[in-house]
């Protein structure tokens, strides 16, 4: 059968060369893996710059869901070092998967203030970015609490991405902890029923839909402004809101993180921490604040001007922690609201 | 082991059931009957057309309307909830024309809607149907036909009463993929805002990180499916298969010019709204945003699609052979076991089926270092599930039911008297096989093998989970600008996958001629 022995060859081949560049993969130096839930283009320019400085290369993959699961499954052979994740809840769960180690290093310790910090040191904020309430321009700014989005005077008016997104879970949770949960359930379905469409898309859509009169109010992360502002087809949705830092006069408003922790196997731990300290650096902090439009962690180096121009703020201070505890019955209650429904 | 997992998570399970399940198992189900009645419609009439009358154009649209096949579901999802959505184009310029200041104004459909999602996934998916039912029309005996027409009955009538049936093995395999493709979809519904059981899936799993409620509900949704298959087996059982006798004298009806006008509209609709509209936008956003420096960055991402998507397809239609010819050939009682098994892979949601290789091949890579340690050899790593040796094993399982449904309905097409007739003549098995049955499944294979690389370039979720580092295939690509909100920028990596999908349909109807 020349065929099927072809075939067969074929498939020797392909396994033999898998094993080389696997193994080759095993014995390289100076390298350090990352597992991010960020978008790879995101976090290139940072990485390039840590490979210009110290001569580790840097390997991703990027996967928005299952890199718990795929960690877990790796255990000790886990090629991983670094983690990247774009929101506290994440983060929490692979704490609580004892997925993490702990980094002790002074140089994160020093610079990131405690309450953007695990206590046993596993996790660590790089950047915070605000859930702002996005509102039409004409509508001048608002002194507005994430508690009017369930004031029947929004009728109709209001736009969001699906209840269930990282994001809008978080900030649920943070109702949960101020308000309990039937009050953030009558909440939720309160302001389902302001909602001017199904929830959809994601936070740029929802501005471009203000900007297109098919709502007043939505709900958006802070760097979306700005990386809206510096593109070409968006800029004129962005150009059609305010941005709003709600809740100022109680709470403050709802913070999240992005933040890393060391995995628990890291077979290159001084590259590892190596990353980590770069990306608390001025250096890296500044390229998040300018690339990126987010907040960063560290307390001396500035928004870029765009963010510093949307003016100072109050923000919610509680504990992240509390955030991702209350995570499983903030989408309990967005299940029984039918919020996407 | 369903019941099992039910009661240790019955808690959640109960929360679900009274709040969003019912309504997520109707939009399924309503899903699931709208995508395989429109796709039948699209893809047997326009077959049959192309097959049976004289259509202007028969020779460009015979390939044509295998385009759509092409073109990745969530691209065409977003590009059409992007165009057709309030904020888009089509709307904003209507809104313009007419003075229209806000949507009490005027009446449009809404794009993100289950019907919106059913419409456009039947687009993408028509062309499965419209390939087997082809292949089945043209290989089918035209004496019947001709006898059916002596005997009396009108052109239409001996269609429906001899044609439509000889087909239907082919056509149930189609539309039986086409509600596996359906229903373990999730990025391309999630576009239309359209929950199903699948985002229950995938929000008890990652978002109550349940794992046990998330494969009870897996559970729910295949079996789902196998009802829907065995059905369909029992009530085409016992039915005879035609003699094959290639028939190249296909008569061909007439049209009025009315008539070639419908028919025409109909078929030019399909090849249109499934690839050529699409096209043209990618086209269109490739030309305001791209410059050669992206063209060159899609190199390394190409070559790997091609590479896992090569592998995959070669041993996927390999597999469905043997398995096709053993069922065949066997006596054994469990001669149907293997394909039936392989069978329900398509129907395992990308994501899903990536987790359990990973927990299947975890196990085994730590076992492979522990040996390697015992022999005290250099640690191996994860050599399985670390490698692109778990994506392309994941495409397999996933997409084996493409290839075994293509060349088992070829098989079924060959006489059993052709069996017999070597080893009268003292042939041996193996040599029978490579002179008779290979020869004579080449076309089945060829478009196995098509479809299982057209699928696997355009996967995303099994990939993205699985891949080694640094591994950047285009689907990856396309979906992190998607994400946000940026496919202008990945508009040529978008092409560049349609066109890459494109070159075996080309090759494939150069070959076949």
């Amino acid at each position: 059968m020349p065929q099927i022995t072809k075939i067969r060859k074929k498939i020797l081949l392909t396994f033999t060369s898998l094993c080389l560049i696997s193994s080759s993969l095993v014995q390289a130096n100076e390298e350090v893996n990352v597992y991010s839930y960020r978008q790879a283009f995101l976090v290139k320019p940072l990485f390039d710059k840590f490979t210009e400085n110290t001569g580790i290369k840097v390997n991703v993959i990027f996967a928005k869901t299952g890199m718990a699961e795929r960690l877990e499954r790796e255990g000790k052979h886990s090629p991983a070092d670094v983690l990247l994740t774009t929101d506290i809840s994440r983060l929490i769960e692979l704490q609580d998967r004892n997925l993490l180690q702990a980094n002790d290093a002074e140089v994160l310790l020093d610079v990131i203030p405690s309450q953007y910090r695990a206590k046993d040191n596993t996790w660590f904020a790089l950047t915070t970015r605000v859930r702002n309430i996005y509102s039409a321009k004409r509508l001048g700014t608002l002194d507005i609490n994430y508690e009017d989005l369930a004031d029947s005077k929004y009728k109709g008016r209001i736009c969001t991405r699906s209840g269930k997104h990282a994001y809008n879970i978080a900030l649920v949770s943070s109702m949960i902890a101020e308000h309990g949960s039937a009050e953030t359930l009558v909440w939720l379905e309160k302001f389902k029923a302001n909602l001017a469409r199904k929830p959809q898309g994601n936070d740029r859509g929802q501005v471009q839909a203000i900007h297109q009169n098919l709502c007043d109010i939505s709900l958006g992360n802070s760097y979306y402004f700005g990386r809206m502002l510096s593109d070409e087809k968006q800029k004129v949705w962005a150009e059609a809101v305010n941005i709003n830092f709600p809740n100022q006069s109680n709470r403050g408003a709802h913070v999240n993180i992005s933040g890393m922790g060391m995995a628990k196997f890291s077979p290159n731990t001084g590259n590892a921490k190596q990353l980590m300290a770069f990306l608390i650096s001025k250096e890296a902090q500044q390229l998040y604040a300018e690339t990126n439009v987010e907040y960063p962690v560290r307390a001396d180096v500035m928004p870029s001007e765009l963010v510093a121009s949307w003016g100072k703020f109050k923000a919610d201070d509680l504990p992240l922690e509390t955030i991702a505890k209350y995570r499983k019955e903030a989408l309990k209650l967005i299940d029984q609201a039918k919020f996407d429904l | 082991m369903l019941l099992a997992s039910l009661s240790s998570s019955s808690d959640l399970f109960s929360h679900l059931w009274q709040t969003v399940l019912p309504d997520y198992i109707t939009n399924t189900l309503i899903l699931g009957v709208l995508v395989v009645c429109l796709t039948l419609i699209f893809g047997t009439f326009s077959a049959a057309f192309i097959v049976h009358t004289n259509i202007v154009g028969k020779r460009f649209l015979r390939w044509l309307l295998l385009l759509p096949m092409a073109m990745p579901g969530y691209l065409v999802a977003y590009l059409y909830t992007d165009v057709f959505d309030y904020a888009g184009p089509v709307q904003r310029a209507l809104r313009y024309w007419f003075n229209w200041q806000s949507p009490n104004d005027y009446w449009f459909f809404d794009i993100r809607t289950l019907p919106g999602a059913a419409v456009i996934l039947a687009f993408v998916l028509f062309p499965y149907v419209y390939m087997l039912a082809r292949t089945a029309f043209e290989q089918q005996d035209q004496n019947l036909l001709r006898a059916g027409r002596l005997l009396g009955l009108s052109s239409k009538q001996s269609f429906l009463k001899v044609a439509l049936p000889l087909a239907r093995p082919a056509i149930a395999v189609a539309a039986s993929l086409v509600l596996m493709e359906t229903l373990a979809d999730f990025a391309t519904v999630n576009y239309f805002a359209v929950n199903t059981l699948t985002t229950a899936i995938y929000d008890t799993w990652l978002g109550y990180g349940d794992l046990a409620a998330a494969n009870a509900l897996a559970s729910i949704l295949m079996l789902l499916i196998f009802f829907v298959v065995v059905a369909e087996q029992r009530a085409r059982a016992g039915q005879g298969h035609q003699s094959n006798r290639p028939n190249k004298n296909i008569e061909v009806i007439k049209l009025s010019f009315i008539q070639q006008c419908f028919i025409g509209a109909f078929c030019w609709i399909l090849v249109f709204a499934g690839f050529l509209a699409p096209f043209i936008l990618l086209i269109i956003m490739a030309f305001e945003y791209s410059d050669l420096n992206q063209l060159i960055a899609l190199l390394p991402p190409s070559i790997n699609s091609i590479e896992v998507s090569f592998y995959a397809a070669t041993i996927a239609t390999f597999l469905a052979l043997l398995f096709g010819l053993y069922r065949r050939l066997s006596q054994d009682k469990w001669r149907m076991l293997p394909l039936s098994l392989a069978g329900f892979g398509y129907a395992i949601p990308g994501t899903v089926l990536a987790m359990v290789l990973l927990a299947t091949f975890g196990p085994l890579d730590h076992m492979l270092n522990e040996v390697a340690d015992y022999l005290r050899l250099d640690s191996p790593g994860l050599l399985l599930s670390g490698t692109i040796f778990a994506v392309v094993f994941a495409f397999v399982v996933r997409f084996a039911a493409i290839a075994n449904g293509t060349i088992s309905s070829g098989i079924e097409q060959i006489p059993r008297s052709v069996d017999l007739a070597p080893a009268s003549l003292g042939a041996g098995l193996g040599k029978m096989l490579i002179k008779i049955h290979i020869p004579i499944l080449k076309p089945s294979i060829l478009v196995a093998w098509l479809l299982v690389f057209v699928e696997s370039m355009k996967e995303l979720p099994a990939v993205l989970l699985l891949r080694p580092f640094n591994f950047e295939t285009l689907s990856i690509q396309i979906y992190q600008l998607i994400s946000d909100e940026m496919l202008e920028q990945g508009a040529l990596g978008a092409i560049l996958i349609v066109l890459l999908g494109l070159l075996p349909i080309v090759w494939l109807n150069k070959e076949r001629k």
